[in-house]
């Protein structure tokens, strides 16, 4: 072989050797790379309970503060508690408070903490801690993303997230160390289930203090929950072992939980049908349809508190015209869309606020509401068209104008924007052409009134029908159809600035009816939350604004 | 040639610096925010935010400040991630990818060339037709269809493979083996015509005529110039493995550099769409730079030097 | 010695107008691209895939109309059909006819792939024969800016190009997305013609019309060009596939052509998602579909290439 060519072949394989050196020695193929965990996923030896489960992407950060949705929450909710928790029944429950008082006027509330509680590292877990939490998540400095869960509530929360106040006008009181004092802005009738979201979170005073980056590693890690961190791979896996410290360690069945972190739903299941997940979600649409329609028992549908609408851009003609809106959305066969498209138990919206919040009887909210949009081809086509009239459009007009609905990426929301398509042009006789954006894009476009229709969804905050309603006041953040209606607002307020639940409540519903009769938006359907679980595992359960909850959870293999 | 090689270093950083502006003033074009939520975001938290990543100054002023970072070799901090910096990021996602990519070379220039120069010689005959009925699957299903279906019948009946996911070698089999099927079809080919093309030669006639043994025809002529196109396509095909693996890496969930950098752009996350590319690209040149290198070597009627001319 | 040879009339003959002829050649001089063709044809394999590749373009244009079924139309009674005598592919997730949906995106998969291989092709070669036949200088500069737009990362590339162009409410269209693959794709195709060019410009009939005066563009033309068809073919027919391939990748990030516009790509992507519940047609018959205009493609460019290589006449 001629000398060059050997030295060509010598640089490839240099090459070759210099990225696989980067591992991992090539001979030593058996050694798991340095950034891998060395054990197989292959299932646990007897003795141990790990149950394993699939996050489905990185969290951004494991600091309660800093977390933005359920790739952090998940492991959050089983690392961390807050003052109160949510029980199986999905009620608030008492968590790291064993008592609370309310005042006369439903503005201070005064937490005292069970005794004995430790962190993961055998500190005592202390009012200070929750008071530091607190005030730490609201620091401006900090930009937390959802520092307006605690600055909306408390009193001086939003001076200072906005740099106008003080932290001392912050009304968060640390009493002594098993007493913590909040003062409210106004009457929050679900303030204490607030404190169980993850944001409300303690964070361990001197290990924060002594350690900025501690919630950047497994190793300085420090939580108050069932479980604490004992691992994290980034984009690979995240280990939480049993804390034997928490209160309640002795209902806590599991020795552990072990998640994944892959993204792609198919190659996740695949996985769990392989037996090398004991817990899901989510799953591919075509496997909850197939899963439902066999009534497989390891599907559980669970219960979600959320809607999936599309924002109608009230300041485009004709989407101006209420009754254009409702034509639209009168025009939509929903429970086709359910049953045949999305197919995981979703309910056709009966309006914005989804199933399972209760009223001020303790019953089912929409009980009282009732289903206020109908399914009402020839209404929805003499609606339509009068107000196109009204506008002194045409179809041919409208559709001249090329409308477009924009969706963000993703499987699910190509299914159902083209069966909306469908039905829009077989029912109305009216184009609507289709467009995906990555979801930065489609929220800045939303923002910006850059869009004539536009798919949404809102999973509730909180188990009160104001997480929903407060969605479309003129001022809300939320409000991308930009409807505005001063009698909506009014109704809102009222809502909001009592304790009584029956006036809150009367508000309420009469506010939903307004915005149904003017539609500004496009209820789709329910969402539910499907997962997988296999027969041997129990003591799951799913509150409603959660991911299913592990903590009581049991392997009886 | 010392001359050539800085002249070619000088170039390699234009075009690093050129990738570099490029990417940043198209990046910033490029509709969407890394910090838009669907939630409420106050005012005072979205300035904070932007503070803290620079983006509320100037956009010429982010790029000079941008620069002389990249200059410090420093990528700064991801906008979705407040646990890992795009240099840890990186540090942490190109082992990754790297090992996927190398594994899927190798397989592809031990095999790929082997089977074209193997076609070439037995020219419709058995073994033409077995290596292009490979290389022809090898490019006609596309790399997603077979990730899945290398999930769906390989990974689910055989144990000791898993799924996805990454830990051991065992997590690797699947995604290089996907991954290397393209470029092994494309050299197969290459090589197949390019040795055609070779073994009709003069020369060839001529060494077979002086009585050289076969084998030394093939090895040390037919072979040697033969490999010239199949060397051309190297360094691209090689930035193809590292970068074109994103879609193996999603089917597998390998956290590689490919997935940060479709997550990355979904995301809006500047800075590590920043870095990754800048990466790739610093890979790139030096790639070229290498086959450029490599064709001197190979093929000495090519003349790289100034005095060639 | 004076012996003069004598010569008179009956010495010779007259010439009869038959033995003009005989001089001439008696087979029909075959001119270069008949005899390309005539050897094309000769190949059995080429000409399978020449035959499959009008028989799709063909279906692409008349195969929507075959049956009673529109693309778009949507029959939620009747979803995940596997094929039937009504519908001959069956239904997809939304009810809709896939035999009519398969001719379809064929259809957008052939254009989209030829029209990208060709503007790939005109670019590449153009770009990278002026490249290798320009001064040193020139053929660096030329290969730096080649350089500096392949490592441009392509995604941001579709990605910037679909936003630009949505502003006028089309999504990513099938224009977007050509422009979008040529845009850097060109690349390889022009360093492949720049490393041929460079080595047959140093071969010894290039030298030969030099120094009988041939201007640059004359070699490059004469000489080059028809020297490196040869690869160049095979790359185009490997272009082809690879911008069909290209669509499906962006089809399966989410960024391929507009729905409910099929392409084979969106297809496959579709077929993908009910994999799981053992739904395979779904993904079979694009897959296959894809398949067969790849391997059509890639015989015949084979075919073609040894038609075309002066050196492999016999």
């Amino acid at each position: 072989m001629s000398k060059k060519f050997f030295v060509l072949m010598s640089i490839l394989l240099v090459a070759a050797m210099v990225f696989t050196g980067c591992s991992k020695p090539a001979d030593a193929p058996e050694v798991a790379t340095p950034d891998a965990p060395t054990d197989e996923p292959a299932p646990e030896p007897t003795g141990e309970k790990i149950l394993r489960a699939n996050n489905a992407s990185e969290p951004g950060s494991l600091d309660p503060a800093l977390a933005q949705g359920t790739h952090e929450s998940w492991v959050l909710d089983h690392s961390f508690e807050g003052l109160m928790k949510l029980d199986q029944e999905g009620h608030v429950a008492s968590g790291m408070a064993e008592d609370y008082k309310i005042s006369d006027d439903f503005l201070t509330y005064t937490f005292t903490l069970r005794d004995g509680i430790k962190w993961s590292n055998g500190d005592p877990v202390t009012a200070e801690d929750f008071e530091f939490a607190w005030k730490r998540a609201i620091d401006p400095e900090l930009a937390a993303d959802y520092a307006f869960q605690i600055a909306d509530y408390v009193k001086g929360g939003n001076a200072y997230l906005s740099g106008e106040g003080s932290l001392d006008d912050v009304a968060i009181k640390a009493l002594d160390d098993k007493t913590l004092e909040v003062t409210l802005e106004a009457p929050t009738a679900y303030f204490l289930e607030l404190t169980a979201f993850y944001t409300y979170y303690p964070v361990n005073k001197n290990v924060v203090e002594a350690n900025p980056d501690w919630a950047k590693s497994a190793d300085t890690h420090v939580s108050n929950g069932p479980f604490y961190l004992t691992e994290w791979e980034h984009d690979a896996s995240l280990k939480m072992r049993k804390n034997d410290n928490y209160y309640d360690a002795d209902k806590v069945h599991l020795d552990g939980i072990d998640l994944t972190i892959i993204d792609d739903e198919n190659t996740t299941w695949q996985a769990y049908e392989g037996g090398e997940y004991d817990l899901l979600l989510p799953i591919p649409q075509a496997v909850v349809a197939k899963m439902k329609d066999e009534g497989n028992p390891e599907l559980v549908l669970g219960g979600e508190v959320g809607t999936y609408y599309f924002n109608l851009n009230n300041d485009v003609k004709p989407f101006n015209n209420a009754k254009v809106r409702k034509g639209l959305s009168y025009a939509l066969d929903k429970a086709t869309i359910t049953d045949k498209i999305a197919q995981g138990g979703q309910m056709p919206a009966e309006g914005v606020v989804p199933f399972g919040m209760f009223d001020e009887d303790g019953k089912e909210y929409r009980d009282k509401v009732g289903n206020l949009i109908p399914y009402d081809l020839d209404l929805a086509k003499n609606l339509f068209e009068e107000g196109l009239a009204e506008e002194g459009m045409t179809i041919d007009d409208f559709n001249s104008k090329g409308f477009v609905l924009l969706y963000n990426t993703q499987e699910s929301h190509k299914k159902i924007a083209q069966a909306a398509q469908e039905m829009w042009r077989t029912n109305l006789g009216i184009e609507i052409g289709l467009e995906n954006v990555d979801f930065q894009v489609k929220l800045d476009r939303e923002k910006a009134g850059d869009y004539d229709i536009s798919r949404a969804g809102w999973i509730g905050d909180y188990m009160d029908p104001m997480t929903f309603i407060d969605l479309w006041y003129s001022k809300s953040s939320f409000n991308d159809a930009n409807y505005n209606n001063p009698k909506y607002d009014e109704l809102v307020l009222k809502a909001k600035s009592t304790a009584d639940q029956k006036v809150r409540f009367e508000a309420m519903r009469e506010a939903e009816n307004i915005l149904m009769d003017e539609m500004p938006i496009v209820p789709v359907y329910f969402y539910t939350q499907p997962y997988a679980q296999k027969p041997y595992v129990t003591g799951v359960y799913k509150p409603l604004v959660n991911y299913p909850r592990l903590t009581y959870a049991d392997i009886n293999k | 040639m010392k001359k050539y090689l800085l002249k070619r270093l000088a170039m390699s950083i234009i075009t690093i610096w050129a990738v570099i502006t490029i990417t940043f003033f198209l990046m910033h074009a490029v509709p969407g925010n890394p910090f838009a939520k669907e939630g409420k975001m106050p005012k005072v938290v979205y300035d904070n935010l932007q503070k803290k990543y620079g983006l509320d100054k100037p956009l010429r002023e982010q790029y000079v400040i941008y620069l002389k970072n990249v200059l410090k070799g420093d990528f700064g901090d991801s906008m979705k991630s407040r646990v890992e910096t795009v240099n840890d990021m990186i540090e942490r996602g190109f082992p990754v990818s790297a090992r996927i990519g190398a594994q899927a070379l190798l397989i592809a220039i031990v095999f790929g060339p082997a089977l074209g120069a193997l076609a070439a010689l037995y020219q419709n005959k058995f073994p033409d037709y077995f290596s292009m009925v490979l290389a022809i699957l090898g490019i006609s299903v596309p790399s997603f269809i077979m990730g899945t279906i290398f999930i769906q019948f390989i990974a689910k009946n055989v144990s000791w493979i898993p799924i996805g996911g990454w830990g051991t070698w065992r997590h690797t089999l699947l995604p290089s083996l996907a991954l290397a099927m393209m470029p092994l079809a494309h050299m197969a080919r290459l090589m197949r015509s390019s040795m055609l093309e070779v073994l009709g030669q003069d020369y060839i006639k001529t060494a077979q005529s002086k009585g050289i043994t076969k084998s030394a025809v093939i090895l040390k002529h037919a072979v040697r110039n033969a490999i010239l196109p199949v060397v051309s396509i190297l360094g691209t095909t090689i930035s193809n493995l590292l970068v074109g693996s994103f879609v193996i890496e999603k089917i597998f969930g390998i956290p590689g550099l490919g997935s940060f950098f479709t997550k990355s752009i979904s995301n809006r996350d500047y800075t590590l769409i920043m870095g990754t590319t800048i990466f790739y690209a610093i890979i790139l040149v030096a790639l070229l730079f290498t086959v450029d290198l490599a064709y001197m070597f190979i093929d000495p009627r090519i003349k790289l030097t100034q005095e060639g001319r | 010695m004076e012996n003069k040879i004598k010569l008179n009339p009956s010495m010779f003959e007259k010439a009869t107008l038959e033995d003009r002829n005989a001089e001439k050649i008696k087979r029909p001089s075959i001119k270069y691209w008949p005899d390309v063709w005539r050897r094309l044809k000769q190949n059995k394999l080429a000409m399978v895939g020449l035959t499959l590749i009008v028989i799709m373009s063909v279906m692409s244009i008349v195969g929507t109309h075959i049956n009673e079924f529109d693309y778009k139309e949507q029959n939620y009674g009747l979803i995940n059909q596997p094929p039937d005598s009504v519908h001959w592919f069956g239904t997809d997730e939304l009810g809709r006819d896939l035999f009519t949906r398969v001719w379809l995106g064929t259809r957008y998969s052939l254009i989209i792939g030829v029209l990208a291989a060709a503007i790939d092709f005109v670019i590449g070669v153009v770009y990278g024969g002026l490249s290798g036949m320009a001064s040193r200088r020139v053929d660096s500069i030329m290969m730096r800016i080649a350089e500096v737009i392949y490592s441009i990362p392509y995604l941001l590339i579709v990605i910037l190009l679909s936003v630009v162009f949505s502003q006028q409410g089309s999504g990513t269209s099938m224009f977007v997305l050509i422009l979008a693959m040529t845009l850097t794709d060109w690349v390889p195709m022009a360093i492949l013609v720049r490393g041929q060019v460079l080595q047959l410009k140093e071969s010894e009939y290039s030298l030969a019309s030099e120094s009988l005066g041939g201007t640059r563009g004359w070699i490059l033309k004469k000489h080059i060009i028809p020297n490196t068809l040869g690869p160049i073919l095979v790359n185009v027919t490997l272009t082809i596939p690879r911008a069909i391939f290209a669509e499906a990748t962006l089809g399966f990030l989410g960024l391929g052509l507009q729905p409910p516009s099929p392409s084979l790509g969106n297809l496959s992507n579709d077929g993908l998602a009910v994999m799981p519940v053992g739904i395979f047609y779904q993904i079979f018959i694009p897959a296959l579909f894809i398949s067969l205009i790849m391997f059509s493609f890639n015989v015949l460019g084979d075919g073609l290439r040894d038609a075309l290589d002066p050196r492999l006449r016999k």
